[in-house]
């Protein structure tokens, strides 16, 4: 049996839990599979996957799981997960589960495979493909032991629309867990988003970003001059901002923005994970950037490997001609 | 306060890729080492939090010989002493090793504040800190972007502290916690400070104390293959002079994609 662990805020169903399921049904290859949601406000998204008739689903509304804690949540999950002993517990690879799946598997002393991009074989059989070294070697690794396993998926690696709907709806049914409140030591406040300009990368067309490349601040009128040419939005990996060098707001990746514009030219950007994630749904990405095995070419469709400051003046002037 | 951080050595960023022979790592005597990334930013913020409230700042690390000089460089930024959990299997060792290695050496220092990177550049599990935190059976946050230290601690209170976590698309949160923790730290959280000569100087006083490596840990996952990845694109590669690329890339863009 596969064991999905769904993700929910505020009665709200994180979409990545649709592509945590889809790679599920990869694994449980028409075996049972199990999908798991906890919170107190966990009955609305509890009916949205049962709906979809995937597979039993085990709500969890005890009240000391709201508002998510690591701590509380990983004492509901090792009870559920000791008592039902899944094959394989899958997670989507999201900021929450990387806050507590480890903690999970060290408590149940299971492997953690993280940031899954592709699954060999089925059950506990399985091995994973996963990224190391910034992208730059892909791995496939295999868990060790013979109690199962945790597995989390790469946002976008798998796709939610593959996923294969039950011809009728899946039952609900309460789960009952047993939580110390006062074992729960972190005190968390409400989410809240920083003041922000009105920059919405979001609906720029064209978008211009600039990686460590760039070098220093002072060459960041090289693309700017790029970005005015093809009336583009600049925008930056993160080093770029963590440096100061561009505000936070024009960030792409997992911590920023998610883009999707027509044009996407990505200036000395290496392309890790967590800024791939941020835009390779862009129409046409165009990579410039000195080292050609950059996994940023992996989803580019034209690339230019060589000095972008030989080539981004040569294209500023390309473009004005 | 006592602060720990750990840090990791990984190869450098220009490292190119190459696979040892079994192709199941990378052949370490043709990559260059430096400080992960992540970590440079929790050590500087071991370095501020004890700069405003004094104390001790000792680095931990597990790896091979080759770690020390990372070490060394903590050090010279200002950390007070470092441990060393060195054995030579450490350098491909997955996170449920690292971390019990880590746990080993560090459970009777008794430190009121664990930080470490929120992952490393090599093999990028995510997990190492979060377990370590288990297994030293202090509470963790994670994705930090900035901590703030409850002043009354040590006065009789309960020491704590409260973090601000970022969560996705822009989002965060504060968490209060009690003390001692461990911390995963975001890139970003502060700028980096660089070692000074004075610094360097100092170092080379410093202790880095040895720890062996606790006999019988079992990996908990083995990397069965390495390769290049597959790309999900085929990308038209355009060549020729910086002049002769533009004007073929604005022709393409124009004429192809559309995009302009």
């Amino acid at each position: 049996m596969i064991l999905v662990i769904a993700e929910q805020r505020d009665g709200k169903l994180n979409h990545a839990t649709w592509e945590a399921i889809a790679a599920a049904q990869q694994l449980a290859a028409g075996d049972a599979l199990r999908v798991a949601i906890l919170g107190a406000s966990a009955g609305a998204p509890a009916q949205e996957l049962a709906a979809a008739g995937v597979g039993e689903v085990l709500a969890v509304t005890d009240a000391a799981l709201e508002p998510y804690t690591p701590d509380g949540y990983v004492l509901a999950l090792a009870q559920l997960i000791e008592s039902a002993k899944p094959d394989v517990v899958a997670l989507a690879h999201t900021y929450q589960a990387r806050d507590f799946a480890p903690m999970l598997a060290a408590r149940l002393n299971l492997p953690l495979v993280t940031d899954v991009t592709g699954i060999g074989g089925t059950g506990r059989q399985a091995t994973f493909t996963r990224p190391m070294f910034q992208g730059k070697l892909a791995a496939e690794v295999k868990p060790a032991g013979s109690g199962g396993c945790l597995v989390t998926f790469q946002i976008g690696a798998f796709r939610a629309d593959a996923l294969k709907k039950g011809s009728s709806p899946s039952p609900v049914s309460s789960t009952a867990v047993t939580i110390d409140r006062a074992a729960i030591r972190q005190k968390p406040e409400a989410p809240f988003q920083e003041a922000r300009q009105a920059v919405d990368l979001g609906q720029a067309a064209r978008i211009v970003a600039v990686g460590r490349g760039i070098k220093s601040q002072e060459h960041l009128p090289v693309a700017e001059q790029l970005a005015k040419a093809m009336d583009a939005e600049l925008a930056a990996s993160r080093p770029i901002c963590d440096s100061g060098w561009l505000p936070m707001e024009r960030q792409i990746g997992s911590s920023g923005q998610t883009v999707a514009p027509k044009l996407y030219v990505a200036l000395g950007i290496s392309g890790a994970i967590q800024h791939l994630v941020g835009m390779k749904g862009s129409r046409t990405i165009v990579a410039i950037n000195k080292d050609a095995d950059a996994p940023i070419f992996e989803v580019a469709d034209y690339g230019i490997v060589g000095d972008l400051f030989e080539i981004v003046p040569a294209l500023v002037a390309e473009l004005e001609k | 306060m006592k602060i720990a951080v750990c840090i990791k050595q990984v190869p450098t960023r220009e490292w190119q890729p190459r696979l040892r022979e079994d192709k199941t790592w990378i052949r370490e005597q043709d990559a260059s080492f430096e400080m992960n990334e992540p970590d440079a930013y929790a050590l500087e913020e071991s370095l501020r939090l004890r700069e405003k409230h004094g104390g001790e700042v000792v680095v931990c690390a597990a790896g091979p010989a080759r770690v020390q000089q990372v070490l060394r460089e903590a050090l010279a930024r200002g950390a007070d002493r470092a441990l060393h959990v060195d054995d030579e299997s450490l350098g491909s060792a997955d996170a449920f090793v690292s971390a019990a290695a880590l746990a080993a050496a560090m459970a009777d220092e008794k430190f009121d504040l664990v930080l470490t990177g929120l992952q490393s550049d090599d093999q990028g599990h995510g997990q190492t800190g979060v377990i370590l935190a288990e297994r030293l059976g202090i509470p963790h946050s994670t994705i930090i972007m900035e901590i703030q230290i409850d002043p009354s601690a040590g006065s009789g209170q309960a020491a704590g502290m409260r973090v601000k976590r970022e969560l996705e698309g822009g989002w965060f949160q504060w968490v209060a916690m009690p003390l001692p923790a461990l911390l995963t730290v975001q890139s970003g959280i502060n700028q980096l400070r660089y070692a000074t000569l004075k610094g360097i100087m100092a170092a080379k006083k410093k202790e880095i104390r040895k720890v062996a490596l606790p006999a019988g840990l079992q990996p908990s996952q083995q990397i069965v293959a390495l390769a290049l990845p597959v790309r999900s694109k085929q990308t038209q590669m355009i060549d020729g002079s910086p002049a002769e690329a533009a004007r073929e890339l604005v022709r393409r863009l124009r004429e192809e994609a559309r995009a302009l």
